[in-house]
């Protein structure tokens, strides 16, 4: 299957297969005017199989975002027909307004307008925490 | 250290000091009469307290200053739907420092990360509650001499109970302490006390609904309340708020030097006939806790650069 080459945009390459569409949602790719394109289970010397998103307008993504669901991935900056960056991600430090607080006794359950704010607690099995009640992100 | 939000925001140094300055408080009162003279404490309690907004009033009168107090939701702006975050802001305005009680948890957060002044946290609901801890901490150091090498047994709602967790927190980071965990199931420790403090840190603990099995090795028992106000369904409140009651019987079985311990206010777990028993220290820690917020308001004040 293929997917023209993008000449101005962005590309998350080596997402976990199946992962893709909940990375689509999260970033909000749907709310794009630009070609958004999903290839799922694509083949990968890698990972055996893969998902890609390609963003066909020069657009900011949100790499904590990238970083939470799939830390493996990379993003592709593409200028002019050409790969002109090459970011790598790690899990971020603090997510903000990426998660929302569940428990109902959390502040965050009745000020609207405050930020849902998590920190990464334990790198090693990807824990964050609510920074108001501490409750787990799941 | 701009405000008091979770009893981690000390340094084992920071409580150290505090320490030495509620002990020289206690020795030397006259010293600090008008430490504090012509500021003002805000009191924000939007959650019931009798002994913890008294216990805050009393010390800033102690150190000369002032007071002024929001008491319930409903007499307040809170009422009118105004936000945590702009009662904050609006309220530096007319004070020094501000203790605020909140039924939510992380409501002292968006305080402090709201307000100009000081905030100390004076209980987010079932969240944390430092200045209880401090009350413990001069407790435990004025009965035992020490923070190190204890068995500390917590009692009662583990689940809900902010004092335990804060004082789990706290003691966690002295080397030897070992934890007896003693509740019913439903209110046992959260996982992420026993993960993230007890076993992160490799700390010894045991949990158990048994209290007399573990009674003769505590050398602290810290009694707790079944909280009806942190249930959403009465039933499961009736049917757990006895589940442990410590009578004068029950303490025959314990170290002659143990230290009975509780944040108060007690409904029917310690009868009052253990008042009169020496190893008896639950309103001692009230006094305690006076002590210890002299000594954090001194010292907010001073490195908010209010007073000298």
């Amino acid at each position: 299957m293929n997917i023209d080459s993008i000449h101005n945009g962005v590309v998350i390459d080596h997402i976990t297969a199946g992962s893709g569409m909940k990375l689509y949602e999260l970033l909000g790719l749907g709310e794009l005017d630009c070609s958004v394109a999903i290839i799922k289970n694509a083949v990968s010397r890698k990972k055996g199989r893969k998902d890609i998103i390609k963003i066909d307008a020069e657009i900011p993504v949100n790499l904590d975002i990238i970083g939470y669901v799939d830390p493996g991935a990379t993003v592709n900056i593409i200028k002019d027909g050409r790969l002109v960056e090459k970011r790598e991600l790690t899990l971020p430090d603090k997510l903000v307004n990426v998660l929302k607080c569940k428990n109902p006794r959390c502040i965050t359950s009745c000020e609207q307008e405050l930020d849902h704010v998590f920190k990464l607690t334990d790198k090693e099995h990807k824990v964050y925490r609510c920074i108001y009640c501490e409750t787990k992100a799941n | 250290m701009k405000s008091l939000i979770d009893i981690l925001d000390l340094t084992t140094d920071e409580l150290d000091e505090l320490i030495a300055c509620a002990e020289d408080i206690i020795a030397n009162p006259d010293k600090y009469a008008e430490a504090c003279r012509g500021k003002k404490l805000a009191t924000l309690f939007f959650e019931p307290s009798t002994r913890t907004r008294m216990s805050f009033e009393a010390a800033m009168y102690e150190l000369g200053g002032n007071v002024i107090s929001v008491t319930g939701a409903a007499s307040s702006s809170a009422a009118k739907g105004e936000s945590v975050a702009d009662t904050a802001k609006t309220v530096s305005c007319y004070t020094d420092i501000i203790a605020i009680r909140h039924p939510k948890e992380g409501a002292a957060l968006v305080t402090a990360n709201n307000a100009s002044v000081p905030v100390i946290n004076a209980g987010d609901g079932g969240h944390c509650h430092p200045t209880q801890t401090l009350a413990d901490l001069l407790t435990i150091w004025r009965e035992k001499g020490r923070f190190t090498n204890l068995t500390i047994g917590v009692c009662g709602d583990l689940k809900f109970g902010r004092t335990v967790h804060s004082l789990i927190n706290a003691m966690s980071r002295y080397e030897g302490n070992n934890f007896v965990l003693i509740s019913p199931e439903e209110l046992k420790v959260p996982s992420y006390v026993k993960k993230d403090v007890l076993q992160q840190k490799g700390i010894p603990y045991e949990q158990t609904t048994d209290l007399m099995a573990v009674m003769p090795k505590l050398d602290i028992l810290y009694m707790t309340r079944v909280q009806r106000e942190r249930f959403f369904n009465e039933e499961d409140y009736l049917r757990l708020k006895d589940s442990y009651i410590l009578t004068t019987d029950k303490l025959k079985a314990a170290k002659p030097d143990l230290a009975v311990m509780h944040p108060l206010p007690r409904v029917n777990e310690i009868s009052v006939a253990v008042d009169d028993d020496p190893r008896a220290c639950y309103f001692k820690q009230v006094l305690n806790g006076k002590y210890m917020r002299m000594a954090l308001i001194l010292k907010l004040l001073r490195e908010a650069g209010k007073i000298k």
